[in-house]
């Protein structure tokens, strides 16, 4: 790792009036990403601005019908946080299946999404709930926030304070890690809301994004049979030595089908094992895994 | 260079580092503690697990200038008066090492477990909640033994259940 200047601001106006005097300053947050970035030299900033001492962008709260997240919860908190659970269980569920447990207890939500890695799993739960990002400069739909790999909407100097998450009536996350890495092959967020049906993926593509066929379909019938004439296109997916874009095309049916099965609290068509068994009678109760059952999907939960 | 201070197994200690030196560069090389392991380096086999202010991390992706004015205890600190930790005394007693370089990361993360999920752990959880420490002996078994048994018996030793550091 380059040395760099180290600044630890205590308050959001010194961090935000640091960065505008260095261009070339980033950001700290739980640095679960930024560091190991930086030890094998994939990046390189001349200064880094910790927001560590910002009691104030930490802790988790309900206003009315949303969850507001500071920015810098850590992931654990949020997967442990019974105001959480209670709200939108998938949310405390897909907390809980990031990284590994002492991951989860550095890394931050809002390291995570201004971060926006394409395999990222907050990516989908904030486009997925259609959450809103608080920054020190505005407000920023999730709709308009993620615009490509590694790429955001945020400015260089503008600092994420906290997501608003919207209650929803059902959510679920369902996702297929690789092993090694813990991060999405392919993740899928379901939410049923208000306004009809948002389904978002990450893993599969350069950047988090909706899957419109699929919200249509189950905005009309939520059910994952809604699904059985949809496909999508494995053109302009990820291909990489973990999974070919066929294969990823054919995880985000699955990962879909599974989503919306939990969150509608019924078994699915495709089994917690990873294979698809269209039309197949239900063997699996998803609502009593075996011991063993979670090895291909983490972050799972039934509402 | 920034100057830190904190407090290690009970004692402040200060250090001059660099902006980039990792938490486990100035346990290990700053202040001698050799006992928190580097294996990986990349934030995956949890050999450098410490508590930061209480909590398990790798100290391997922590900025050592992020600490100033915490509170850290590594393995060397949690045995108290000459006698082992009650999750170190279960890892002796249920031989859960092979070589031994995991061994550190191992036990700090199992009271971090305690911590987070109870004294009365199951087999699935402790497996589960050890995902971020690899045994390259592939030595689990008496590893998953040794925190079960370690757990319960750290609810004896301290009533509250409350993990030190």
């Amino acid at each position: 790792m380059y040395d760099f200047e180290y600044h630890k601001p205590k308050s959001l106006d010194d961090a935000a009036a640091t960065l505008s005097q260095h261009e070339d300053f980033k950001l700290l947050a739980g640095g679960m990403s930024l560091l190991p970035a930086l030890k094998l030299r994939l990046a390189r900033y001349s200064g880094l601005v910790d927001l560590g001492a910002l009691g104030q962008l930490r802790g988790i709260r309900r206003e009315g019908d949303e969850i507001v997240i500071g920015a810098m919860t850590p992931h654990a908190e949020v997967a442990d946080s019974a105001a959480v659970a209670r709200a939108i269980p998938a949310l405390a569920a897909l907390a809980g299946g990031i990284g590994d447990p002492l991951v989860r207890n550095r890394g931050t939500l809002g390291g995570s999404i201004a971060n926006a890695d394409p395999a990222a799993d907050y990516p989908a739960g904030v486009l997925g709930l259609g959450a809103t990002v608080v920054t020190t400069r505005r407000t920023i739909a999730a709709d308009k926030f993620f615009i490509g790999m590694f790429e955001t909407v945020l400015e260089p100097r503008e600092i994420i304070t906290e997501v608003r998450f919207p209650i929803v009536e059902a959510a679920a996350y369902s996702k297929f890690r690789q092993p090694a890495s813990r991060f999405a092959l392919v993740g899928v967020f379901v939410a049923r809301t208000r306004g009809g049906v948002r389904v978002a993926v990450t893993g599969a593509a350069p950047s988090v994004f909706r899957f419109k066929e699929a919200e249509e379909a189950l905005t009309k019938q939520f059910d994952s049979t809604a699904l059985d004439a949809i496909t999508i296109a494995a053109a302009g997916l990820n291909s990489d030595i973990h999974a070919s874009a066929e294969y990823r095309a054919h995880c985000v049916m699955v990962m879909t089908k599974r989503a919306v099965a939990k969150a509608a609290n019924v078994p699915s068509p495709c089994n917690e094992r990873g294979r698809v068994r269209q039309g197949a009678t239900m063997s699996v109760n998803i609502n009593t895994p075996s011991p063993g059952s979670s090895a291909g999907e983490r972050g799972s939960t039934y509402r | 260079m920034p100057t830190v201070s904190m407090t290690v197994n009970g004692k402040r200690v200060s250090a001059e580092v660099e902006g980039r030196t990792l938490l486990v560069e100035l346990l290990r090389e700053h202040l001698g503690l050799t006992g928190t392991h580097v294996g990986c380096d990349t934030t995956q086999c949890g050999c450098c697990t410490v508590h930061l202010n209480g909590t398990g991390v790798k100290s391997c992706t922590v900025l050592a200038a992020s600490c100033e004015g915490a509170t850290i205890t590594t393995i060397e600190g949690l045995a108290t008066e000459g006698k082992l930790h009650p999750m170190q005394e279960a890892f002796r007693e249920h031989h859960a090492l092979q070589c031994g370089f995991c061994t550190p990361g191992m036990i700090m993360s199992a009271v971090d477990i305690v911590r987070r999920k109870g004294n009365d752990l199951d087999e699935r959880t402790i497996r589960e909640q050890l995902e971020g420490n690899i045994c390259r002996c592939t030595g689990y078994h008496n590893i998953v033994i040794a925190i079960q048994s370690g757990a319960a018996a750290m609810k004896q030793s301290r009533p509250s259940g409350a993990p030190p550091g």
